[in-house]
Order: C-alpha cells, then sequence, then structure tokens
C-alpha cells in the first residue's frame, strides 16, 4: 500500500537529488555545445572562492536569524494576548490565517506596493516616523531592502506561528495556574516557571521548522528585489546559475554543487527536526 | 487603584493589542483591495486615502482583456486540483499502512518521506528540469502536477496517518474479521469515518500547491502555461518602466479571496490539520 508514495517520491526527489550530486562533478551546461568534462572537487573549491555564493551564504544566514527570531518572540507574545479570555476569538484566529494562505509570491507584489517609493502607504508611514528621508527607494537600499524582505517574511509567518504556539498554550493544565497562584506566584514568576517551560518542546520544534523554511527562502526574494542590493539568498543564486544561465555557459555542474551545499546545510537542521520527533514514529 | 479599574485598563491594554494584531494581518489585503478599485489617478496619488474617493472596476475588466488571466487561473486549478486528489488518493494508502499495519523498515519509509518535505526544493530543480525536459513535460501540466504530487505527499501522508491514529480500531478489526480486505476496509470504513480529516488535508495540500513558486517558475516558460502566483509575480506594463499596480492588486484580490473565504470557513480543521502536521509530530 505504500509502495505508490515510494515510487513518486523516489522518481521525483532521490533520482534528481543522487543526479545532482552526480553532476556536481562535471562541468556541463544545457546546450549541447558544452562538452562535458569530468573536474573532480573543482566545483567545491570554487564554492569557497566566489564572493557572490559566500554573500548569499551570508544573507540566508542574516535573513533566517533575524526573522525566526522576530517570529518566535512576536508569535509567543501574540499567543498570549490570543489566549486571553477575549470575545470573537475564533473570528481573531481565522484572520490570524490570512497572511498565511495568501501565496507568498502575491504577497511579495502587495507589498511591493506598499513599499513604493513615490506611492507606497509604507513609504509614506515611515516617512511621517521620521524614520527614512521622503523618497526614499526603500527595495534599492542595501540593508533597507533586506530590512524589508524580513518585514514582510515575519507578516506572513508570525501570526502562524502564534497559532502553533497557541496550540501548545491550550494543553498547559489550569490547575497548574491555580496552584501557583495559591502559592502567591505573580504573573511573571508564573510565566517563567509555568508557561515557558511548558512550552519548550513547541517552540523548539517551531523553531526549527522555521529555520528550515528559512534558509531555503525563494519567493519573497526573487519577487521583492529578484536578489540585488544586497538581498541575494542560496535559493535565488542557485536557481540563476542554473537555469539563467543554463543554455549560455557551462554552469550547470557549477550549480549542482550549490545546490549539494544547500542540501548539506539544510539536512543538518532536518536531522535535528527529525530526532526531536523521532519518539512518534514508534 | 481598585480593582474595577484594573480589570477596565487590563481590558483596554487586551483590546488594544488584539487591534493592532488584526490590522497587521488584515492591512495588506484591504490595501490591495482598495488599490484596485482605485482609478490610475488616484492611484497615483502622493498621498493615498485609505478609503478611496471613486471606485472603478476598470483594473478587474483589463486583467482579462488585456492579459491571458483567466487562462492562469484555470492553470492553477487544474494542476492544485490534480495534484490534491491524487496526493490524496497515494497518501491515505501510505498513512493507512503507517497507522495500522506492522511491516519492516516502518521507521525508515517514515524518515524518508518525512526527509522529502524538508528538501530545499532547489537542490533538485536543476536535475528535474533535465529529467521533465527529456520526458517533454516542460510546459504541460503533468510536468507540474508530478513534482507538486512529491512535494505534498509527505505533508497529506504525515497528517492523515494522525487523523487515521485517531480512528476507533475496534470497527475495523471486526470488519477484517467478516473477510474484508485491506483495501476495502480503507475505502469503506476508515476513509467515511476521517471525513473531515481529509478535508482538512485535501485543503492544507491545495493550498501548498496552488501558493508555489520555484517549480512553477521554472517549468513554465510560456505565459499561457504560468500558474497564478507567477503570472502576478512577472506582471508586464506596456513599457519596463510602467508596473500595472492596480491590475496587479486586481489579479492579487482575485485569487486570494477565494483562499481568505476557504480560510475562514474551515480555520478549526486548518489549525487541527497544521497542528497535527507540524507540532503534535
Amino acid at each position: 500500500m505504500i509502495f505508490p508514495a515510494i515510487l513518486v517520491i523516489s522518481v521525483i526527489a532521490f533520482f534528481p537529488l543522487f543526479k545532482t550530486f552526480y553532476d556536481s562533478f562535471f562541468k556541463f551546461g544545457l546546450n549541447p555545445i558544452f562538452e562535458r568534462q569530468f573536474v573532480g572537487i573543482n566545483n567545491y573549491v570554487r564554492l569557497f572562492k566566489d564572493p557572490r555564493f559566500l554573500d548569499a551564504l551570508k544573507n540566508t544566514i542574516v535573513f533566517t536569524l533575524v526573522s525566526v527570531a522576530l517570529e518566535t518572540v512576536l508569535g509567543l507574545m501574540i499567543a498570549l494576548v490570543v489566549h486571553q479570555p477575549i470575545k470573537f476569538r475564533g473570528a481573531i484566529r481565522a484572520a490570524m490565517l490570512i497572511p498565511w494562505a495568501i501565496p507568498t509570491a502575491i504577497s511579495s507584489q502587495m507589498w511591493r506596493w506598499m513599499f513604493n517609493d513615490q506611492f507606497g502607504i509604507m513609504s509614506r508611514f515611515l516617512e511621517a516616523l521620521h524614520i527614512i528621508q521622503p523618497g526614499t527607494p526603500i527595495l534599492g537600499r542595501p540593508g533597507m531592502a533586506m530590512a524589508a524582505i524580513i518585514a514582510v517574511d515575519v507578516w506572513k509567518t508570525t501570526p502562524f506561528m502564534a497559532l502553533l504556539i497557541l496550540a501548545g498554550l491550550q494543553l498547559i493544565p489550569e490547575q497548574l495556574y491555580e496552584a501557583a497562584r495559591i502559592d502567591g506566584a505573580n504573573a511573571m514568576q508564573r510565566f517563567f516557571r509555568i508557561t515557558l517551560p511548558m512550552l519548550r518542546p513547541t517552540i523548539a520544534v517551531a523553531l526549527i521548522f522555521r529555520t528550515l523554511d528559512a534558509l531555503r527562502v525563494f519567493d519573497v526574494v526573487y519577487v521583492m528585489t529578484r536578489g540585488s542590493v544586497g538581498t541575494e539568498t542560496l535559493s535565488v543564486y542557485n536557481r540563476h546559475v542554473l537555469m539563467d544561465r543554463a543554455f549560455t555557459s557551462a554552469s550547470f555542474g557549477y550549480g549542482s554543487a550549490i545546490s549539494v551545499a544547500i542540501f548539506v546545510i539544510i539536512s543538518v537542521f532536518a536531522i535535528i527536526y527529525i530526532k526531536s520527533l523521532k519518539l512518534e514514529l514508534d | 487603584m481598585s480593582i474595577s479599574t484594573r480589570k477596565i485598563l487590563k481590558n483596554v491594554i487586551l483590546y488594544t493589542l488584539v487591534a493592532f494584531i488584526l490590522i497587521w494581518c488584515i492591512f495588506p489585503f484591504y490595501w490591495a483591495v482598495i488599490s484596485s478599485l482605485k482609478p490610475d489617478k488616484d492611484l497615483f496619488e502622493v498621498n493615498p486615502r485609505l478609503i478611496p474617493a471613486r471606485v472603478t472596476f476598470e483594473n478587474y475588466i483589463k486583467v482579462f482583456t488585456e492579459r491571458p488571466f483567466h487562462q492562469n487561473i484555470w492553470n492553477s486549478i487544474v494542476v492544485a486540483g490534480s495534484t490534491t486528489l491524487l496526493s490524496l488518493a497515494i497518501g491515505s494508502l501510505a498513512a493507512y499502512a503507517i497507522a495500522r499495519l506492522k511491516f519492516k523498515g516502518k521507521v525508515l519509509v517514515m524518515t524518508l518521506i518525512l526527509a522529502v518535505s524538508m528538501f530545499p526544493q532547489v537542490s533538485i530543480l536543476g536535475a528535474l528540469f533535465v529529467l521533465l525536459r527529456n520526458m517533454k513535460l516542460i510546459n504541460t501540466y503533468p510536468g507540474l502536477i508530478v513534482p507538486y504530487i512529491t512535494l505534498t505527499l509527505p505533508l497529506t501522508t504525515w497528517i492523515l496517518q494522525n487523523f487515521f491514529r485517531e480512528l476507533p480500531k475496534e470497527v475495523e478489526e471486526s470488519a477484517a474479521i467478516d473477510g474484508c480486505s485491506r483495501l476495502r476496509t480503507l475505502w469503506s470504513i476508515v476513509l467515511p469515518m476521517a471525513a473531515p480529516g481529509l478535508v482538512a488535508t485535501g485543503l492544507l495540500t491545495f493550498i501548498a500547491a496552488w501558493n508555489e513558486f520555484l517549480f512553477a517558475l521554472t517549468f513554465m516558460q510560456r505565459p499561457e502555461m504560468y500558474t497564478v502566483p507567477v503570472a502576478i509575480a512577472l506582471f508586464k506594463g506596456r513599457s519596463q518602466y510602467e508596473i500595472p499596480w492596480g491590475q496587479i492588486m486586481a489579479a492579487a484580490v482575485i485569487v486570494t479571496t477565494p483562499l481568505v473565504i476557504l480560510v475562514l470557513a474551515f480555520q478549526k480543521k486548518i489549525i487541527a490539520g497544521l497542528s497535527a502536521g507540524s507540532v503534535k509530530g
């Protein structure tokens, strides 16, 4: 019964993965004028000397660290607010799913319009707060462009993170809090002694899961800046080398090496994630 | 401060925070709606109005008359719809086996399936492109549906096996005693009982396939074959310098409104499915 699933996954996922690994030892392009040449580990050596790859690596790390940290902290705060006994809780939770449901490519376009340097509402808003000078092209300035991209990712994912944490919050037995109140624990103590320790497994899993996602970020960067002004991430650079240059240069082997590098980086986190779920596999 | 003023103060802070959260979540969507309804003259105003002074549906008409957007929507429906149905069919078989049968290498199979869900898509992009090109599947529906099934299958299987586990075992056992085959049990007993779970899983799969960008961008290279996210991301104006923002926003609203309605209608199921899929394990 499990055979069809394994078959599809093997042909479409594992076979291309091995092919990528194999291809990474050659120099060739998709255009037949480039002859296939065995180059051994040269493509991998080249990685360490490629400033664009190293920048992409750095950008990916910055993006991942900042966005995941913000999403976790804000997500926790929102979850605590929404966990309070408030009216319309169901409706609020539903509204929080909206940013998650909108395709990233489309919400990136929405935000690109809001960040428009002349007519964008966000630009006006940031000008009014004196955070930026009037007429600043937010998506055209190094640093700012990355901040904007992170903002979009945080917008999209934080409510989702909050919902996951909320699910964890609802599993904490109320008696624990009552007992703590009787013992005279204040709100801060209750949060740090009960809520946070009880939420640790939920947060840990959500954190690794989000990290995996952030490390392979593509859509938001591609749509908002195409990877210009210091925002190119590994996936964006990888796609550029593989596809944009596929027929015009012998870069397919090198692109495959980048793919393998990304795979290795993400695998480390994936292994941690699977290990933390191990118990449930029975 | 008396207890009642403290309580009022607490409520004021609480509802202010809730208001912030709601505005934050909804505003970009609201702004897309507003922008899509403004005539160009009002859209390109230095101080944009929060409520449009004039409303026009011009952008909505242009999206369908000046470009093949209806074709793009149809592509997305075909691709995401087929992906969902096939993924549910293959996934429920696998999920049932994992939830109920004992077999060798179960942990290995589960680990493999999980591993695929964590694949960086870009890592197989190049090789998959060559594979699909050799099979002449670039710019065809199957060329996108098959890779999508692979992407969604881990999620579908994982969530479904969670739902299957929660079903009472006794009914299936008595069916087995009555001589009902495994497949038959799955089809006429397990699946009907798990119907709400199937709906939730199907919805998540559909949204995942509808939203996918990287494969769609790479494997569909003709504008009339673009899926919706790609079409909207690559919207071009008449000249290089002109970006048709009004139309982009109209297109964005057209395709996100059904998603938003679906999410609002099924939010409980979606949250259940999501937490089954990622956090609970």
